[in-house]
């Protein structure tokens, strides 16, 4: 079953700058997927367009079968809780007083109270592993730390697709493979948007490769990786001494 | 007292320095009387006084301008040692320093024994506006990150060689002051799409349903039913009397 498909998504910016030029792609439910890109390639202004904060300005994304229209606030709701982002800065995902607070944010608009609530939170939590810190401010605790908690702010919404912008950005080399152990337990469709090609090649099978606007490359992660022509010629290098095993 | 219901709190601080402040100074046994009354609710609360003391330091710039009055004025005088004063200006700031100073004890005992997020449910529950509400509460939650950002600019600034020393360097002050302001404003506009994200619809959760028992509010309400009491007895004695 396809969880997400884009078609042909074109958008330009107020301000006449075009980020996306037709871009296509879809996603199988339970695949774990990277979105390469270097920077300024278009990879935000598309994850804006999967949850319908920006509307499309030509083309169409469809998440689990229901099209994304920006003008429909109930569709609105019902994609958003679909599709859950994980922003780069958690600290502009954290937002409420408390750990637990900020996780029963979005279930609670979804409609949860109570004990249900209770428990979705605290599922999330777990998941992550940061229940013994559901009480503490964010601004408490440690970066990576920080960022568990914003993937747990997601899951706690039980949504479709799971959506990182730069997940392994700013952690220590500890935090980053806690957060890969993380992630891969998950059981989860997710869109992983980053050019920290190793973690794509350690979480990923399948990668797209976005730059200029469009998808130039979709297939398995370590084809797109081994092609070094492929990767210079958008501004994407393995790091120095990386071996693909 | 810190178990109490912020709202309950909030409403008993308030009524409490409306009855001070419409008490005439001249009624001075009933300030002392009010004075008592907020040392009882300081001790009830177990504040450690010190930190009272400290904190109340904070009207001292208020009270300045007070200790000036009796210095100047017209009317009848009265000679204490070399200074000569007004009464109608050593009333005045009399009741200037004793009322601001109930007022400030008032403020520090309710925030003391409540904390902020608390005191904003207490808002809230007394139909505060929620667009407020949720300032505060944003407010309360990035004053660490745009402080933290304020001191990295800051170190960037000295790193470079830059040392505040006098009017020129002002601009860069200010300039600085412009780009927290347009980071502020940035990390706005994420936050807020992120809140979006997660099916933000204009209210902020509030999880927290209690009935509040009417016991409740008796026991808030004490403070400022004994500081009209002292009011009625004072007034009605000092009638007697005169």
């Amino acid at each position: 079953m396809t969880a997400l498909s884009v078609e042909n998504l074109a958008f330009e910016y107020p301000d006449g700058n075009q980020a996306l030029f037709g871009v296509n792609f879809r996603i199988e439910a339970g695949e774990r997927v990277a979105l390469l890109g270097p920077n300024g390639s278009g990879k935000t202004t598309l994850i804006l367009h999967l949850n319908g904060i920006l509307a499309a300005g030509h083309g169409s994304v469809t998440v689990d079968g229901t099209v994304v229209d920006t003008a429909d606030k109930e569709s609105l709701k019902r994609v958003r809780s679909r599709v859950g982002v994980v922003f780069q800065d958690p600290d502009d995902q954290l937002f409420m007083p408390t750990v637990a607070e900020d996780v029963a944010f979005g279930p609670y608009n979804m409609g949860l109270r109570g004990e249900e609530l209770e428990h979705v939170v605290k599922d999330a939590l777990e998941q992550v592993g940061m229940l013994n810190f559901r009480d503490r401010p964010p601004h408490h605790l440690s970066f990576g730390q920080r960022r568990r908690v914003a993937v747990a702010t997601v899951l706690a919404m039980k949504p479709r697709i799971v959506v990182l912008d730069e997940p392994s950005s700013n952690l220590d080399p500890a935090s980053r493979r806690e957060l890969a152990e993380i992630l891969r337990s998950l059981d989860i469709t997710m869109l992983m948007v980053t050019h920290d090609l190793p973690y794509a090649a350690e979480l990923c099978d399948r990668s797209l490769l976005l730059s200029g606007g469009v998808i130039v490359a979709d297939g398995p992660t370590r084809g797109i990786l081994a092609d070094e022509s492929l990767l210079a010629q958008h501004r994407l290098e393995l790091p120095l001494g990386y071996r693909l095993t | 007292m810190h178990r109490l219901e912020p709202h309950v709190k909030i409403v008993a601080a308030f009524l409490f320095i409306v009855v001070v402040i419409l008490t005439p100074i001249t009624n001075w046994q009933a300030y002392l009387a009010y004075f008592a009354l907020i040392g009882i609710a300081t001790a009830v609360a177990r504040l450690p006084f010190l930190t009272v003391l400290r904190r109340s330091l904070i009207e001292i710039p208020f009270v300045l301008f007070a200790v000036l009055m009796p210095f100047f004025g017209s009317g009848e005088q009265i000679e204490i040692g070399p200074l000569t004063l007004y009464v109608e200006g050593l009333l005045a700031a009399a009741g200037i320093v004793a009322k601001g100073t109930l007022g400030v004890l008032t403020a520090i005992t309710l925030s003391s024994s409540t904390q902020a997020r608390e005191l904003l449910r207490g808002f809230e529950r007394l139909r505060m506006p929620a667009v407020m509400v949720q300032i505060i509460t944003f407010m309360l939650r990035y004053v660490n990150v745009v402080n933290d950002e304020l001191a990295r600019m800051r170190v960037a600034r000295e790193s470079r060689g830059f040392e505040a020393k006098g009017l020129r360097d002002w601009k860069v002050i200010a300039s600085t002051a412009g780009a927290l302001f347009i980071r502020s404003y940035e990390r706005g506009e994420r936050v807020h799409l992120a809140m979006l994200a997660r099916g933000y619809q204009g209210r902020l959760p509030d999880e927290t349903h209690h009935h509040v028992a009417p016991h409740r509010w008796l026991t808030g309400l004490a403070l400022p039913v004994s500081a009209l009491v002292a009011l009625a007895v004072t007034t009605l004695l000092r009638g007697a009397v005169g």
